[in-house]
């Protein structure tokens, strides 16, 4: 009987559109969401505003080897280096960045710069919420780049705080 | 004043039969602005039933879950520039839009949302129906010649021909109920009046839809599909056939003209599921009217519609709870606390004695209403569109002959019941 097959067939068709119904949406309610991302789900490896990473003392990645600024395609890194000095001590190693600025409004998101840090300085983050009224906004310098400091350097921090405000000399680093 | 309103309580028919002039009119009013209302919301509805059969979660924006979308999209309609093509035939452009919606609306006149909740009861009342819902076609070839355009003159061609093939088995399959209802013992004569129709499958004890199993079900079914075609819906919609037509007869339109195309479109769709209502499914009685008679089910299935309400109104305040505890959604928030105080003050007056016998024939038809409503947006969700050949092949080759079929069945099995079971024995 292909009349019943086809009722089957049908049957089985608003059936599947049925239960998609009740489904959870793949859709997110992005800027109504709960949380801070405001509903947003990412991938691990999502490519977004960059981030200056630290090491586990502190101390900057970045060496300014100029790495990043050649391997990008859109030429949109600018860095001006500076040497590290006893009194003044930013990265690990010789140089430092002084200004390191990344122009959002040529950036392509590719990931190049990334590949080519040879100290995982540079790394994407999940940032996305670029858009702004003013292009000149769209310059990040160093300061929004870098990852905050890290938790027991944070915590060292709050000692410290507590002894200055005891008396003690403070800690310039 | 108080005299007239004391009369309409009174009252056991009709405004149009009682002769009031100002009741009718009162209805009329009413009608015309709560099935607006129903289309705007049912706009709503079906962004939201089609975002979720798609895995998507449709409007969020515009007040809680979207609400308020309907109003915004409306207000866009109706400050959105109004144009008419340069080399377009202006007074056919303009009317067009008008018979589309003219034609929608006046079928309400003999929609029977309960026995005295109609304008009129005409004893030609389903004749009237299929008369004037078949109008509307004019306004859509009117439109989609008028346009001086190619993709519109397309899809009224499409539009008409559509019709054409469709009106008849719809006809048929039409005329096939109003068959059964001369089958009345006792009465000998079937009738044409909607409220009659209704009245007839109380009499007989039955839904037309489950009258002489499974005829009754088979015309349903012949007209299910004729309806959907006949109000170029998914997956019939070629005359506005979004993928091949750009937006079919109402490309040139918009603005206010285009709003009322849609306005037409909805208001024709739950006319043509009200006469389905009417004619199969029993109208405005409420489920099981022999099965669980008596006082005792009389009253438990009136304070239905009251509890259904005092839901909806509880589920509105759990997720008006349920909101996010943002200063931007206080007023939000607010808003829909207030709807489901509204929902429970409608559903507490529904379940006052007196106000429960009235209303639970409105609410019973609306509630069938509803659920054809539901299955168009679920259609437009499951299926693609038919191909044209294929549509007129069906048209023709597959629901015609089967409402032929079935009206000869059950005129001959009406004549003598026996023949029925001895069908069935033999099958």
């Amino acid at each position: 009987m292909p009349i019943l097959k086809n009722i089957a067939a049908i049957a089985k068709g608003m059936s599947i559109t049925l239960k998609e119904m009740f489904a959870p949406t793949v859709v997110e309610n992005y800027p109504d969401g709960p949380g801070p991302l405001k509903g947003a789900k990412f991938q691990e490896r999502f490519r977004g505003v960059h981030v200056l990473q630290r090491d586990e003392n502190g101390l900057e990645k970045c060496v300014a080897c100029f790495l990043c600024a050649a391997a990008c395609p859109s030429n949109c890194i600018y860095i001006e280096a500076a040497e590290n000095t006893a009194e003044n001590r930013i990265s690990g190693a010789e140089r430092y960045a002084k200004v390191y600025n990344i122009d959002y409004n040529r950036c392509i998101f590719c990931g190049y710069c990334v590949e080519a840090c040879p100290t995982d300085a540079i790394t994407h983050g999940h940032g996305f919420e670029l858009a702004t009224f003013n292009a000149s906004n769209l310059v990040y310098r160093k300061e929004q780049l870098l990852a905050p400091m890290p938790a027991h350097l944070g915590a060292n921090a709050v000692f410290n705080k507590a002894e200055i405000d005891k008396g003690m000399p403070a800690l310039t680093s | 004043m108080l005299n007239q309103l004391t009369q309409y309580l009174q009252s056991t028919v009709t405004p149009g039969q009682a002769g009031s002039m100002l009741w009718a009119t009162i209805y009329i009013l009413v009608i015309f602005a709560g099935i607006s209302l129903c289309v705007v919301f049912i706009n709503w509805g079906e962004r939201k039933a089609l975002a979720h059969f798609q895995i998507r979660l449709g409007p969020m924006r515009v007040g809680p879950h979207g609400l308020l979308q309907p109003i915004a999209d409306a207000l866009k309609l109706l400050l959105k520039e109004d144009t008419i093509p340069a080399n377009a035939d202006k007074v056919v452009f303009w009317v067009a839009p008008f018979i589309v919606t003219t034609a929608a609306f006046v079928v309400y006149l003999v929609v029977p949302f309960g026995p005295q909740h109609a304008v009129t009861d005409m004893n030609i009342g389903i004749l009237f129906m299929l008369g004037v819902s078949s109008l509307g076609v004019l306004g859509i070839i009117t439109a989609g010649w008028a346009s001086n355009s190619h993709y519109p003159l397309l899809g009224s061609l499409r539009s008409s021909a559509q019709m054409v093939s469709y009106e008849v088995a719809m006809g048929l399959a039409v005329i096939s109920a109003i068959l059964m209802t001369s089958f009345t013992p006792g009465s000998g004569s079937g009738t044409l009046s909607m409220i009659g129709i209704v009245e007839a499958q109380k009499a007989q004890g039955v839904w037309f839809l489950f009258k002489f199993f499974p005829l009754g079900l088979v015309a349903f079914v012949v007209f299910a599909i004729a309806m959907i075609a006949e109000t170029n819906r998914a997956p019939f919609d070629l005359p506005e056939a979004e993928s091949e037509l750009v937006a079919g007869f109402h490309t040139e339109y918009s603005g206010f003209r285009w709003s009322l195309f849609m306005l037409g479109e909805y208001a024709a769709m739950i006319a043509v599921s009200s006469i389905a209502v009417t004619l199969w499914l029993g109208g405005w009685m409420r489920p099981f009217p022999n099965l669980l008679s008596g006082t005792n089910w009389d009253t438990i299935f009136s304070l239905v519609p009251g509890a259904f309400f005092l839901f909806l109104s509880a589920v509105t305040l759990y997720s008006t709870a349920r909101m996010p505890k943002k200063l931007t959604f206080r007023i939000q928030t607010v808003g829909l606390g207030a709807f489901g105080l509204l929902l429970g003050a409608v559903g507490l007056v529904m379940l006052v004695p007196g106000v429960r016998e009235r209303v639970q024939d409105i609410f019973w038809f609306m509630l069938k209403v509803a659920v054809f409503m539901y299955l168009y947006i679920w259609y437009r969700a499951t299926w693609p569109r038919y191909r044209f050949d294929q549509l007129m092949r069906v048209g023709w080759k597959v629901l015609l002959p089967l409402s032929l079929g079935v009206l000869i069945v059950t005129g001959v099995v009406g004549l003598s019941p026996e023949l029925m079971t001895w069908l069935k024995g033999v099958l």
